[in-house]
């Protein structure tokens, strides 16, 4: 029987409720405390526990390393692209309100922070594997008695 | 002197953990210590900054939705601080007394926030944190790849080697 | 000074106590030991993990002083990714670090101390802890409070200062925290490889096709050895270098 059977199982409950745990906290930073940084950090905690437990070379079928290469870009382009946006829509760099203008309610202002967290979160969650990626890929696999 | 401790003693005890992490940092040769020692420094510096933002009787500042859907924060700042000292000079005898006029203040103005600015600045500073400790660790690495250690006093030992006998590719690299 | 003097005295000065005071005092007294525990250990795994403790005893100390993202943060950047790195960087380098000799230790402590002594002697000028009328709580920071239902009408005022208001910021943040990912995989490949590099020392070529790890290198004793072998010319593979430590297999 495999050595780590229990934490083979346990995780393969708990790795999509972290997950999802992540993204609640990113939906949900407008309205306790969260965001993009803590919600990217929940998630690259998420895939880095999947690779201590099933190893770096399951991790890597799983998240490839060139996904976790364009999210990295991706996410910082998100964030610069919204305030591009704004300038193509005629008003100054990141400034929300002409995204969804209405007079009445800061509509624009709602749909800018959701598209700059979110490529707070792609930016973060995928710095966090990469790096995570590069220090574990230089290691050969230790066997338990070497600790 | 007393009450000047009590004022102020959030930032000896910050004082003590920055002047330990930058000890570490100045005197360990170790480099793997000397990056825990930084990141103990960075720390208690968010600490000194989230420190001064706290105001006392205040809550986290997340906006409490109201049942009338408007009810702003007023200037709560300068409101609660005068209701509280002016409570407090009325009832000058016993902690208690003192303690339910502060208590009545705080009800009776706006609710107080602690200030959000720092804690901004320190959600940033941590971030950016860690980022330079991974460019600092994959740079240990990558030392203790080229000289087989990451002591400084060895390193320097063998740059001076290197400097006095130069490059062998048929020696040892240590 | 009787207790309760002393108490009135802080009542009228500082307010009413706080209801967390005896916590705050011991997670201020847990920081301190746990600083201490690092700077006199020397086994590196020790070291880390203290490290992740002190992480999530300042998170534990954030949540008290209502900077609540703050603690969130630290308590996953700290707590978490910071140590899972920190146990990385150490599996591949060293598990024990070496003494360091007495007097190496004067300078380091001088400096300490008297930065410590100008930094004690600027503590009564600074606001008091607490203080709602401080240059700090009535600046800016106050101002968000009262702007942002208007202009962003987003509960979370730390979101909306940290997204809109100081959204420059955030994305110089962002930007370097890409810079810092860059960094790290020129430096180890995001494959552990390190890429194609080479370099050349006196027109010899020593760049390796793999990246050497770990195991293929001796841990070193503690004195420092600046061996050198004195063979002048370099021969054209006239041996094999199965001498040179850390040659892939």
């Amino acid at each position: 029987m495999n050595t780590h059977l229990i934490l083979r199982t346990v995780s393969k409950l708990l790795i999509p409720l972290i997950v999802i745990f992540g993204l609640y906290v990113q939906f949900h930073g407008d309205f306790g405390p969260g965001g993009g940084f803590q919600a990217g950090v929940i998630v690259a905690a998420g895939v880095i526990l999947y690779a201590l437990i099933f190893g770096i070379e399951a991790c890597k079928l799983a998240v490839p390393p060139s996904w976790v290469r364009i999210g990295m870009t991706a996410g910082v382009l998100l964030y610069t692209g919204t305030g591009v946006a704004t300038w193509i829509m005629g008003a100054s760099f990141l400034d929300y309100d002409v995204l969804a203008y209405n007079p009445h309610h800061p509509a624009g202002q709602h749909l800018g922070i959701l598209l700059v967290e979110l490529g707070v979160l792609f930016t973060v969650a995928t710095v966090m594997v990469a790096v995570f990626y590069a220090f574990a890929s230089r290691t050969p696999d230790l066997k338990d008695g070497d600790w | 002197m007393l009450t000047m401790i009590a004022e102020h003693f959030n930032y000896g005890v910050v004082i003590i953990l920055m002047m330990t992490g930058l000890y570490v940092v100045f005197a360990s040769d170790n480099m793997v210590k000397k990056l825990v020692g930084l990141s103990v420094f960075q720390t208690s510096v968010f600490l000194l900054y989230i420190t001064m933002g706290k105001v006392r009787g205040g809550v986290p500042p997340i906006i409490e939705p109201t049942g009338d859907g408007g009810h702003e924060p007023v200037a709560s700042a300068g409101h609660g601080e005068a209701a509280i000292s002016h409570a407090s000079e009325q009832a000058s005898h016993g902690a208690e007394h003192a303690a339910q006029a502060g208590d009545h203040a705080v009800q009776a103005a706006e609710i107080l926030y602690s200030n959000p600015l720092p804690h901004v600045l320190i959600l940033t500073a941590i971030v950016v944190g860690v980022a330079t400790l991974a460019v600092g660790l994959a740079l240990v690495v990558r030392v203790r790849e080229v000289y087989g250690t990451i002591e400084e006093a060895e390193i320097d030992a063998i740059n001076y080697a290197f400097d006095l006998e130069g490059y062998n590719p048929e020696g040892e690299i240590r | 000074m009787s207790f309760a003097n002393f108490a009135v005295s802080s009542a009228a000065h500082a307010g009413p106590a706080s209801p967390t005071l005896l916590i705050d005092i011991g997670l201020m007294a847990m920081l301190v030991v746990v600083a201490f525990a690092i700077l006199r250990m020397r086994s590196l795994f020790a070291i880390v993990m203290l490290q992740g403790v002190y992480s999530l005893l300042s998170a534990a100390w954030f949540v008290s002083l209502d900077a609540v993202d703050v603690a969130f943060t630290e308590a996953a950047v700290g707590a978490g990714i910071s140590t899972v790195l920190m146990l990385g960087a150490m599996l591949l380098t060293d598990r024990d670090s070496a003494p360091v000799p007495v007097r190496k230790s004067v300078g380091p402590l001088l400096v300490v101390i008297l930065a410590a002594a100008a930094m004690f002697y600027a503590v009564p000028d600074m606001p008091a802890y607490g203080d709602a009328q401080s240059a700090v709580n009535t600046g800016v920071g106050m101002e968000y409070m009262q702007t942002s239902p208007h202009d962003i009408d987003v509960p979370n005022v730390v979101t909306a200062v940290l997204a809109s208001y100081r959204g420059y910021d955030t994305m110089g943040e962002t930007v370097v925290i890409f810079m810092a990912g860059l960094g790290v995989l020129l430096l180890l490949g995001l494959n552990g490889n390190a890429g194609n590099w080479s370099a050349s020392v006196q027109g010899v070529d020593i760049g390796r096709q793999h990246a050497p790890s770990a195991k293929n290198i001796e841990p070193v004793s503690e004195k420092p050895k600046p061996k050198r072998k004195a063979k002048p010319q370099i021969k054209a593979k006239a041996k094999p270098r199965a001498k040179r430590k850390g040659a892939d297999t």
